[in-house]
């Protein structure tokens, strides 16, 4: 295991830097993304409503790899420019925003009504209520699962590995393939994943109990 | 649109269908055998045996860390190059989801445990019963049920994790569609719609079926 760490270095690195950029990347498209369709979920608006419903649903009942894959193999015909890594990133963004909605969803419907009530009493617009009332209570029920599910990115940003999207799984399959040493290779880069996912998600374990203390109301 | 009619032959539903079959089936087997090592390493994790419960929550804790691909591969290529153990493709993509899920369902078993409220032990424990007693009679049979919505869930992400195994040959859905494309592109589209559908189907049918549990139970 050293000695594929040592030997390889710079491939590994190298793939790191594809998995950090793809879960980066994905990570502000599906927050964006996320938010938007949380917001439609939640909005008095009926249309509105189904489509982000309908939206949530289907993305997360059905596989990464499928969503990926559709990116890959069939939407270059329409746009030829889509590699792998732009495939598969387009992928774990809207995958994983479908999550994000529903954790958004959650987190605003956990403050009470009556905080909506009372803000819009008070004369403010449905959005300057949302905005300056219920979401920063929503945060901080919000910020661990986003967290959580950033971990999650890192780790299905592994997805890439079937579309060759350069990042650190497929280095690890070019290293394992190419010495033999399979074992090691993926304990190495085993290791390596481990490095980006366990501190976040200790940290995210850290950040969920201090504020669970914390009364929120 | 001729290519969806001639895409949808009986024949190539029927592939499409095996596939599913061999999804559901790979997944439902791992989801009872995670059941059954989850609940006795969550078990662990929760009675805070001393070192033992700190050794098993860290294994845990890097299984749930690391991605299910790589240990798909570990299982599939790793086990045979290192230890000699070679796996058939279902059984490693059994042993795979198997293993990561166990630390997913352990966390979960864990945290259902720990929301049975602390009176309850005391209470068991004062009318005379054994602390294994109260565990398997007062405590277990509660936190079962706030536990089998997430366990539900799980079920469905196995299902949905499962099409990884692709990459070891496992003849599931996925797999099966690549081969039906694979013999003529002009059935990429038809194919992708169906295999989405499909996935769709039995994915949100399990979550709903997990959010009524939710609901009733509560």
């Amino acid at each position: 295991m050293i000695s594929i760490l040592v030997g390889h270095w710079s491939e590994l690195i190298e793939g790191m830097k594809y998995t950090i950029a793809s879960s980066l990347l994905a990570l502000v498209g599906s927050l964006i993304l996320g938010v938007i369709f949380a917001m439609f979920v939640i909005s008095p608006n009926k249309s509105l409503n189904v489509i982000g419903k309908i939206y949530v649903e289907i993305f997360r009942n059905i596989p990464l790899l499928v969503i990926a894959m559709f990116f890959y193999i069939v939407m270059p015909r329409i746009f030829p420019g889509l590699d792998g890594f732009k495939a598969g990133t387009i992928g774990l963004t809207i995958y994983t925003s479908a999550f994000i909605a529903e954790t958004v969803r959650a987190g605003i419907e956990s403050v009470p009504v009556g905080q909506m009530e009372a803000a819009r009493s008070n004369g403010m617009a449905y959005l300057q209520a949302m905005r300056y009332i219920v979401l920063p209570q929503a945060i901080k029920i919000v910020v661990p699962s986003l967290g959580n599910q950033f971990v999650n990115l890192v780790k299905n940003s592994s997805v890439l590995a079937f579309l060759a999207g350069f990042d650190l799984m497929y280095q690890g399959n070019l290293i394992a393939s190419t010495t033999f040493k399979t074992t090691d290779t993926y304990l190495a880069v085993g290791l390596l994943y481990l490095v980006m996912t366990m501190p976040l998600s200790y940290f995210m374990r850290y950040l969920e109990k201090r504020w669970s203390k914390t009364p929120t109301v | 649109m001729q290519n969806f009619i001639d895409a949808y032959s009986w024949i190539n539903l029927r592939f499409l269908l095996e596939g599913m079959w061999v999804t559901i089936y790979v997944s439902a087997i791992s989801v009872v055998l995670s059941f059954i090592i989850g609940a006795v390493l969550g078990l662990i994790r929760y009675m805070k045996i001393k070192y033992l419960s700190a050794v098993i929550g860290l294994i845990i804790d890097i299984i749930r860390n690391l991605p299910l691909l790589l240990i798909i591969f570990f299982m599939y290529f790793g086990l045979p190059s290192t230890f000699g153990i070679r796996l058939n493709t279902v059984t490693a993509a059994i042993v795979a989801l198997t293993v990561f899920e166990s630390a997913m369902l352990a966390e979960i078993i864990r945290g259902g445990i720990q929301s049975i409220s602390g009176g309850q032990m005391e209470a068991a424990r004062s009318n005379g019963l054994t602390y294994l007693q109260a565990m398997w009679y007062i405590i277990l049979p509660q936190a079962f049920r706030n536990m089998v919505p997430p366990i539900v869930s799980q079920f469905v992400s196995l299902v949905k994790d499962s099409s990884l195994a692709t990459i070891i040959l496992l003849p599931e859905l996925m797999y099966h569609s690549q081969i039906i494309y694979g013999q003529n592109t002009n059935y990429m589209i038809p194919m992708f719609v169906a295999m989405a559908f499909l996935y769709f189907v039995v994915c949100f049918l399990l979550s709903q079926l997990s959010k009524a549990l939710a609901r009733r139970l509560n």
